[in-house]
């Protein structure tokens, strides 16, 4: 149900660093994802711009649930 | 087709500081109150801004809000309206323990009052020593702000309209404002909304240019709607530039990085900074290294294959230095520029950052326009807070932490205002019957449209054309050639075509319909910087380098019908204390 378009949108936010990596995100493993992996990518999506930013650049303080997703994010580059 | 209809006493759209800040005074009021955001509240590109809040607490260093004034209307380049600035800098102490009450964490001080930073272009005693006048939540001020002004909002139970966009304004025949007309992006439904009183609070819109620090949902949204209703924009002309955007993407590389000691390259490896502000060099105002960066590019001094960047120098600072002081940094050049400053340079250019103008309104929040008799005719209904509105309290250039004030103090006085009038108009007008045409015209044509480009391509055209003809430095010739360039590139947008047409998430159509908005900032932009014949503030041309307080002292007005311009006057006469002349600006 047009899950892609709706993760799409939901990558717009309030800061330009997340957009731009966001954006490329879902444009290169978005449709590889499993099921678990929406799921921590929807989580991910939820916290706050601020947060959602630290956890992409700061190696320690993962969240378990959330460590495959935040791995590729982390790998994401302009 | 039947279209749903809700009424409301005030609709809000933005989420931002200025509308969360206006809905909570509304809501606390006891009205009705709905804000449409876009995207969930706390996500708006206030969260962006960490720089923090001007106020004159005095809490670490003497101030007055009468410095705090003359340092802002002299950073306006004295197109500051000095009625509004007075009324902005009289009241910044009240907004901050206002927010301080409402639960924000500021950073504190010992003594436990609100921690104070000093920041540029503060100063005491009218231009004497540095000023203490920044209040801050660590480098989160905004995120914190967002978030505690979010938290009060639903306890006021404001009502939140989250992933709606607002398509058109509703105007009746006398001219007064009775809504707006709404999408709502998940299901692609549209909806009239029904108000009394409708504030616009929609942000910035740098999106117009290629190199912009603005995240993806700064359109200018309620600018297109005020434009397509009729409602002249103000000072277009006025982009403030932030020199050090990574190159590519526009992601700022924050002053600090300069401040610890790191200096601009050109091609030849030269320091040119030492050329242009033999004594500041690296560290002059931004307009100053602007200005230089885009003087370079245009020499053939620029880096890379298409000569068009600099290059930032971090990597004799050190990796101890880098990685201690500048961790942040060194994560952005990582991953925007490939480049890690330990061992190169991060290529740079000026990039769009805040726009100075907007649409026109008074100190109280009311959008003004000569439509009648006045000069500053109220339009009834409608009011705009934020930087969407042009008040004027940044005139020409606006200072560093009057950006989260601006949102404070106009965002309550429009809803105090609101409130006022609310009580003289307790009934809804009724809506006109052509009251959903416009935005049905659009969609419809959208969805209809035949061998139309993509909305990529034309978003592409205009962001090129306004970086090439409308940038930091201006010149006669490329601004000539730049309105018809833009205005090719706007009947491009009309014929705009999109391949998905379905209803849910169509982030396709969402994106047409915000280039409907930015095509027309676009194009008030560059037909008043071609207009404008002197260099002021932000707008800086080469043709004519001085400030022309003869001819020029003056607010410019655009209209999108036969796009033509009027002017009217700076207000130049404060409420209560004497007005500052214009004289040189001066560092």
């Amino acid at each position: 149900m047009r899950e892609l378009e709706r993760a799409r949108w939901r990558c717009r936010r309030g800061l330009l660093e997340l957009d731009v990596i966001l954006q490329r995100f879902v444009d290169e493993h978005y449709a590889r994802l499993d099921e678990a992996e929406l799921r921590q990518f929807e989580t991910l999506l939820n916290l706050s711009d601020s947060d959602l930013w630290d956890m992409i650049v700061q190696k320690e303080a993962d969240d378990e649930s959330s460590q495959s997703v935040l791995r590729l994010l982390r790998t994401v580059r302009q | 087709m039947a279209i749903a209809k809700r009424k409301f006493d005030a609709v809000i759209v933005g989420a931002g500081g200025a509308g969360m800040r206006a809905a909570l005074q509304l809501s606390e009021a006891g009205l009705k109150v709905a804000v449409l955001s876009k995207v969930f509240p706390t996500r708006s590109h206030t969260v962006a801004a960490q720089g923090g809040i001007a106020a004159a607490l005095g809490n670490v260093t003497e101030d007055n809000w009468h410095w705090h004034m003359y340092d802002t209307v002299k950073g306006s380049d004295y197109l500051g309206d000095q009625d509004a600035i007075e009324f902005m800098c009289r009241q910044a102490s009240e907004v901050v323990y206002e927010l301080e009450h409402f639960g924000m964490p500021f950073d504190r001080l010992e003594n436990g009052k609100i921690y104070q930073r000093p920041f540029g272009g503060q100063s005491q005693n009218f231009g004497g020593a540095q000023a203490t006048r920044s209040c801050a939540a660590a480098d989160r001020t905004g995120h914190a702000m967002l978030h505690t002004l979010y938290q009060r909002n639903v306890q006021a139970n404001t009502q939140f309209f989250v992933e709606w966009m607002g398509l058109d304004l509703i105007r009746d025949e006398e001219g007064d404002v009775c809504g707006i007309t709404a999408l709502d992006i998940e299901t692609g439904e549209v909806m009239v909304l029904q108000a009394r009183a409708t504030l616009f609070a929609t942000g910035g819109a740098a999106r117009i240019f290629s190199a912009s620090t603005n995240a993806f949902i700064n359109t200018g949204d309620g600018l297109g709607m005020a434009a397509r209703a009729g409602i002249p924009l103000e000072d277009m002309e006025f982009w403030q530039f932030h020199p050090t955007g990574v190159y590519g993407v526009g992601v700022l590389i924050s002053e600090a990085v300069r401040g610890e000691g790191g200096y601009l390259l050109n091609k030849d490896g030269e320091r040119f900074m030492e050329r242009y502000a033999p004594h500041a060099k690296d560290l002059a105002s931004r307009d100053v290294v602007s200005r230089a960066l885009t003087m370079e590019i245009k020499e053939g001094r620029g880096c890379g294959r298409d000569g068009d960047h600099l290059l930032l120098k971090l990597d004799h600072l050190g990796a101890d230095v880098i990685k201690t002081r500048l961790p942040g940094i060194r994560e952005i050049a990582m991953k925007f520029a490939n480049a890690d400053p330990i061992h190169d340079p991060i290529p740079v250019v000026p990039t769009a950052h805040y726009m100075m103008g907007g649409i026109p309104t008074n100190f109280y929040g009311q959008v003004v326009a000569p439509y009648k008799t006045g000069p500053e005719e109220v339009v009834q209904g409608l009011y705009a807070a934020g930087e969407c509105a042009c008040v004027s309290v940044h005139g020409a250039n606006r200072l560093g932490t009057n950006s989260l004030l601006d949102i404070l103090v106009f965002g309550r006085a429009a809803a105090s205002q609101m409130v006022e009038d609310l009580k003289k108009s307790p009934h809804h007008k009724q809506l006109p019957a052509n009251a959903v045409d416009n935005a049905l015209a659009r969609l419809a044509r959208l969805d209809g449209q035949k061998d139309g480009e993509s909305v990529a391509q034309v978003s592409d055209a205009m962001r090129r054309t306004m970086q090439a003809h409308c940038g930091v430095f201006r010149f006669a010739d490329m601004l000539k050639q730049g309105v018809i360039k833009i205005g090719e590139v706007a009947e491009r947008a009309r014929h705009t075509e999109i391949r998905d047409k379905s209803r849910v998430f169509n982030t396709a159509r969402v994106e047409a319909l915000e280039l409907d908005n930015l095509i027309e900032v676009a194009i008030a932009t560059m037909v008043s910087a071609e207009a404008r014949t002197e260099s002021r503030g932000a707008h800086a041309r080469d043709d004519f380098p001085q400030r022309d307080d003869d001819k020029w002292l003056k607010h410019t007005l655009y209209f999108r019908e036969d796009r033509h311009l009027d002017y009217k006057p700076v207000r130049l006469k404060p409420l209560t204390v004497e007005s500052f002349p214009p004289s040189a600006r001066t560092y």
